[in-house]
């Protein structure tokens, strides 16, 4: 485990160099491209762009992922099951301080982890997943991210997403100047500096096909096996692999899309938002294994424990080498799989999670005397309601900020 | 002369290598132990959390149930063993035997359908219900990380180390009264 650990830390290095590279290589094109001699001008800009980068994403990178991902932080009231849920799972993990907790307003089932130190980690859930999974595997989804927390690799996929997603920026708007304005002002200058602009421009164009080719060899350096390594992890919390087996079905089997993952956040997910289904090979520009195989080892793992995922890693794919460090096989602790919890009760829980999302969007309540529950859009302006159902009529004074318990329900008092 | 001195090169290096390794391994010993003894404290937090939520739970059902004394007796008896108890084996039997107490508890309370609708005690129930689980994962990490420990502790080459600087094995959570897995007898009477 600690290998892992210090293997992610020396990846994060690497690849922040490899990054200002690229990004250093761009800033100098683009400029000559504009301005001949400028290069060394655009690479000093480069420069305090990387500086300023590096920071940003190593302090707040979390907040801008949340953003872009469009996911909404949440306390324990809202969802007791999910808060639950997360701090069993952060004992089970051994993490010091449960991570915040936050919603996305999605129907496509996912889930993804962020944070650049244990204590500082966030994890965030689709709203359709919360609609789909029972309690067993939402155990083993939050277990999975809450692996990736601990082993660090979410301080891996927050360098790398937010760098790569600014020199994707960059190509773009470096290509869009370059055919709207750039181009004429080349025409204006010299025979000779024209020829050099035009082969600067090839470059630049060149660079801007390339970045996304050098986001996918990125991503492999961030190795898949990190996501192998938390299955196994999760099945060993969980001591239930078929929990986050299941989930991991049902995940893929959704057909709604992740509307907000773009290039930049897909490798952060629990399974990749932009695979296409269908694809049963190992893609070896894939970030994430394909789930059917995720699936096929963790269903024939023996027991829970590491040694247990490894078997059965060598076993589904017939393969004879490891895919678990081995500081994590020697000396770990044997581990049974424990039996299903009991049946939720799906309506409810839908339910529950409906009316967290009217309440997170600032709908208001009103139950009328009929048992319908009204929600009402935070720029509703007529002085009363109809209900829809039984036709009595509501004052606005009435509504209410919070859905209704139990008692509320059955009817006024 | 210069053969000497190469030879001493070598076993300085030697030396200094072997050092470095012994470091290496006490400090991963420490380093486990001091887990085993972080999980435990886990465990602890979540039993406090379990001792709080009860006077609580005892007053709302007593305000239902205000004949049922003994059972009350007991409840609160067990938590005062248990909180009151040294020594890991034994906290482990106190702490049983609050579980088993309460459990008598919340049997008692099936009886009462007012109780059973009371929001106080079906939130404390939901409460309870999910320290019960909390403890069960702080038991299991601790479970695990004391294999961990004490895997190192015998295999080699550590054992070496662990030997010469008496590190002691540490005890699972595991049910250890004998008694406590036998099937309840029925009696009729």
């Amino acid at each position: 485990m600690w290998e892992q650990i210090r293997a992610n830390k020396r990846k994060s290095a690497l690849l922040v160099v490899l990054m200002a590279g690229v990004l250093f290589g761009l800033g100098y094109l683009l400029a000559e491209a504009f301005i001949p001699g400028a290069g060394l001008a655009g690479l000093l800009v480069a420069f305090v762009i990387w500086l300023v980068l590096c920071l940003i994403s190593y302090y707040a990178g979390d907040g801008i992922f949340m953003a872009v991902a469009g996911a909404r932080k949440i306390q324990k009231a809202d969802l007791p099951v999910l808060f639950n849920v997360v701090e069993e799972m952060t004992i089970a993990s051994g993490l010091k301080k449960m991570p915040d907790i936050y919603i996305i307003d999605d129907r496509s089932p996912n889930a993804f982890a962020t944070g650049r130190r244990p204590d500082k980690a966030a994890i965030a859930v689709t709203a359709g997943l919360l609609r789909v999974c029972n309690r067993d595997e939402l155990q083993g989804v939050v277990a999975h991210e809450l692996a990736h927390v601990k082993n660090r690799d979410t301080l891996l996929m927050l360098m790398a997403g937010v760098l790569m997603g600014t020199i994707v920026l960059l190509a773009d708007v470096g290509l869009r100047a370059m055919f709207y304005g750039g181009t004429g002002r080349s025409r204006s200058r010299s025979r000779g500096g024209g020829q050099a602009q035009i082969v600067i421009l090839i470059i630049a164009i060149a660079l801007m096909i390339l970045a996304p080719i050098i986001a996918q060899l990125i991503y492999f350096a961030i190795s898949r096996k990190r996501e192998y390594l938390a299955d196994a992890s999760a099945a060993l919390y969980t001591r239930y692999p078929e929990g986050l087996a299941s989930a991991l079905e049902r995940i893929s089997g959704s057909p709604d899309k992740l509307q907000r993952a773009g290039r930049a956040t897909a490798s952060m997910y629990i399974v990749n938002p932009l695979a296409r289904s269908g694809l049963r090979a190992a893609d070896l520009t894939s970030t994430h294994p394909p789930t059917s195989e995720r699936v096929r080892i963790l269903r024939s793992m023996g027991g829970a424990s590491f040694g247990d995922y490894d078997a059965a890693y060598r076993n589904v794919g017939r393969r004879s080498t490891s895919i678990l460090p081995p500081s994590a096989l020697e000396g770990a602790p044997a581990a049974e799989q424990r039996a299903a919890q009991g049946p939720e009760e799906k309506k409810a829980q839908a339910r529950k999670v409906g009316d967290l999302l009217w309440r997170l969007n600032n709908y208001l309540f009103l139950t009328c005397g009929c048992g319908a529950v009204l929600k009402i859009p935070p720029d509703f302006r007529s002085p009363q309601l109809k209900c829809p159902r039984c036709e009595r009529v509501h004052p606005t004074a009435d509504f209410k900020s919070r859905p209704p318990t139990g008692d509320e329900s059955q009817g006024p008092r | 002369m210069r053969f000497a001195m190469v030879a001493l090169i070598i076993v300085g290096v030697v030396v200094l290598l072997l050092i470095l390794i012994v470091v290496g391994m006490y400090n991963g010993l420490v380093g486990l132990r001091n887990a085993v003894r972080d999980a435990w404290a886990q465990i602890d937090v979540q039993l406090k959390r379990r001792y709080d939520l009860i006077p609580n739970l005892v007053e709302t059902v007593k305000g239902y149930a205000k004949h049922e004394r003994e059972v009350f007796e007991n409840v609160t008896k067990a938590r005062a063993a248990a909180a009151g108890a040294t020594g890991i084996p034994e906290r482990i039997q106190a702490e049983q035997g609050l579980t088993a107490a309460l459990g008598r508890l919340f049997a008692v309370a099936e009886a009462y359908p007012d109780l059973k609708a009371n929001q106080n005690f079906l939130a404390l129930q939901e409460e309870l219900a999910a320290t019960e689980n909390r403890i069960s994962f702080a038991r299991q990490f601790y479970n695990d990380t004391v294999m961990t420990y004490n895997n190192k502790i015998q295999m080699v080459p550590s054992n070496i180390i662990a030997g010469m600087f008496r590190f002691q094995p540490a005890t699972f959570f595991e049910v250890t009264d004998a008694a406590q897995r036998e099937a309840p007898k029925v009696s009729f009477q």
